[in-house]
């Protein structure tokens, strides 16, 4: 058969499928052929760290791979924000390596870090918006530290404001703004620049339901529609339902829909990874976290 | 941590912050803006209290020295007493602890509330060094307005000395300002200003360095803005004496 053949063929099976394409197979087979791919997003390896004699983190090993989310989960003051933090290079471990995109960036210096910093967003637990600058500034600090021209700087505010749904309070101080609008806006702010990475730190503690499920909306969206590598700090298990069950497409109108894992796709880009006293005490999908037989783990789930 | 132990540790890391703020102060980008908005707040902000300070001062020291000097007949050199104690000693020392007060207070809240709300480490994962964009900005406009504000105190001081001497005593405006002249040395004048960039460098790391190590929440906030006034005041006061001695040794002591 000749490979003209073959192609025929094949775009006559993928037309009676009513699905892939030969184009999309090839750019999904170019994908996973790519090395680049395979080095994963973050690293952690045998990562301890002690604030005087208070062990935060014990010998700490994970991996994030590209375009995936990892969900950290835990109760409070078990080490989760402040694995962010040696990610982005804020703290330094006591001992143990933490690699980002293959680089080892445990003994950088501040001015190193930068430039590391720029592929990575970051969304605070309150959103940390500086107080002194409109939203327009704070979504726009990083193009103007840049000295972008204004116009372009407009133009990437604007699509991001968009992206969180925020376009009208574009003028407004974050002194105005809501608890949510705040996260969103950093979110917003965070993904400034296209950052491969995304780091949330509690993004939606103290919000309603409503609100909590935006973020995470935003969060799905930027794992299955931008390639965005994630770590999702949370303690709320709603937000693990959302982000392990749920995955976002765009249908045949263009416009953005979320669909129920089981309807059409099986989610595998999404895991958890749940820490106690800086240890990890579990690591896989949200099917074997409900199945898990450890108390602690259950009562986390449960809430009693 | 013992207490000297805990001093050494202060100054050593608010001696690193100064130094990291000028070795980074000309690379790029560079924070002109923050800079004159912070001479902006700094100096014209401080404006009103220098100029009530510089002329109380001034007419006070006429008003406690005019009859000591009557007593020996040397009423004439009330406007050399005043001028000379002002541009050597309390204009810039006045000045320093005014600016302390309102600036270092300000300033260490100011990145004390940030610390607590995560601006900074927003700040840092943004890919901006607080140091250059926060700490630079602050010290150079102090360094600017610090001496310029100190200049100005002297200056109304002088003329709060003239009022009284003239509205309230016997003394001519002329013998006054003549007074003033004769007594006012180049060495005066440059000792000023070398007393006010020290205090300026003081108030800005010192501040800096208690808002930037803030921790506790808003209590922390509340205990940095507190211990920056008190230890920007105490620096000041003995900076003071060590510099007036340094530059005795210097220039030699004022012949009057």
């Amino acid at each position: 058969m000749s490979t003209a053949d073959v192609e025929e063929r094949e775009q006559e099976g993928g037309a009676a499928r009513g699905g892939v394409s030969t184009a999309a197979a090839e750019s999904t087979f170019h994908e996973v052929d790519d090395r680049e791919r395979i080095t994963p997003a973050i690293e952690f390896q045998d990562v301890t760290l002690a604030f005087d004699d208070r062990v935060i983190l014990d010998n700490l090993s994970f991996k994030v791979n590209k375009g995936e989310t990892k969900i950290i989960l835990g109760g409070s003051g078990g080490g989760k924000s402040t694995t962010i933090k040696l990610i982005l290079g804020l703290l330094k471990p006591d001992a143990g390596r933490v690699l980002v995109d293959g680089e080892d960036i445990t003994d950088y210096t501040e001015a190193q870090m930068m430039s590391v910093r720029k592929k990575m967003g970051m969304v605070f637990q309150e959103g940390a918006l500086f107080d002194s600058l409109s939203v327009y500034d704070n979504v726009a600090y990083r193009l103007h530290e840049q000295n972008v021209p204004e116009d372009e700087v407009e133009q990437e505010v604007r699509r991001m404001l968009r992206f969180v749904n925020l376009e009208d309070a574009i003028d407004k101080m974050p002194i105005e703004l809501s608890g949510g609008m705040r996260r969103r806006v950093g979110i917003a702010r965070a993904l400034v620049g296209g950052p491969k990475i995304v780091m949330f730190d509690e993004p939606t503690a103290g919000l309603d339901p409503p609100t909590a499920r935006t973020i995470c909306e935003l969060a799905i969206k930027l794992r299955d529609l931008e390639d965005v590598s994630s770590i999702f700090v949370t303690h709320e298990m709603n937000n693990v339902k959302y982000l392990t069950s749920e995955y976002a497409v765009v249908n045949d109108d263009g416009e953005i829909v979320f669909e129920e894992e089981g309807q059409r796709l099986c989610l595998t880009n999404t895991k958890v990874l749940m820490l106690r006293g800086g240890k990890i005490i579990f690591e896989g999908t949200d099917e074997s976290l409900h199945k898990n037989q450890d108390a602690y783990i259950q009562r986390f789930i449960r809430g009693h | 941590m013992n207490f000297a132990l805990r001093a050494l540790l202060e100054v050593q890391e608010t001696t690193l912050l100064a130094v990291r703020a000028a070795g980074r102060l000309f690379r790029r980008p560079s924070y002109v803006p923050e800079m004159i908005s912070q001479m902006d707040v700094i100096g014209v902000g401080s404006l009103t209290i220098i100029l009530l300070t510089g002329f109380f001062t001034g007419g006070v020291l006429a008003l406690q020295t005019y009859p000591t000097l009557k007593y020996y007949g040397a009423q004439d050199q009330t406007g050399r007493l005043v001028a000379t104690a002002l541009v050597r000693e309390l204009g810039p020392v006045l000045s320093g602890l005014m600016v302390a007060g309102r600036v270092a207070s300000a300033i260490a809240a100011e990145l004390g509330s940030m610390v607590v709300s995560q601006q900074i480490d927003a700040m840092r994962a943004l890919g901006t060094d607080p140091v250059r964009k926060l700490v630079a900005p602050r010290l150079v406009a102090l360094l600017i307005t610090l001496p310029l504000l100190t200049l100005i105190a002297d200056a109304i001081g002088i003329g709060g000395g003239w009022v009284v001497s003239t509205q309230f005593f016997d003394i001519g405006s002329g013998s006054f300002m003549a007074a003033v002249w004769d007594g006012l040395t180049t060495d005066d004048i440059i000792g000023g200003f070398v007393k006010t960039a020290a205090f300026a460098l003081i108030i800005g790391t010192v501040a800096c360095h208690k808002g930037l190590n803030t921790e506790g929440g808003t209590v922390g906030v509340g205990r940095s803005t507190t211990s920056a006034v008190v230890a920007t005041s105490i620096l000041i006061i003995v900076a003071d004496y060590f510099i007036t001695r340094g530059l005795q040794l210097i220039f030699g002591l004022p012949a009057g």
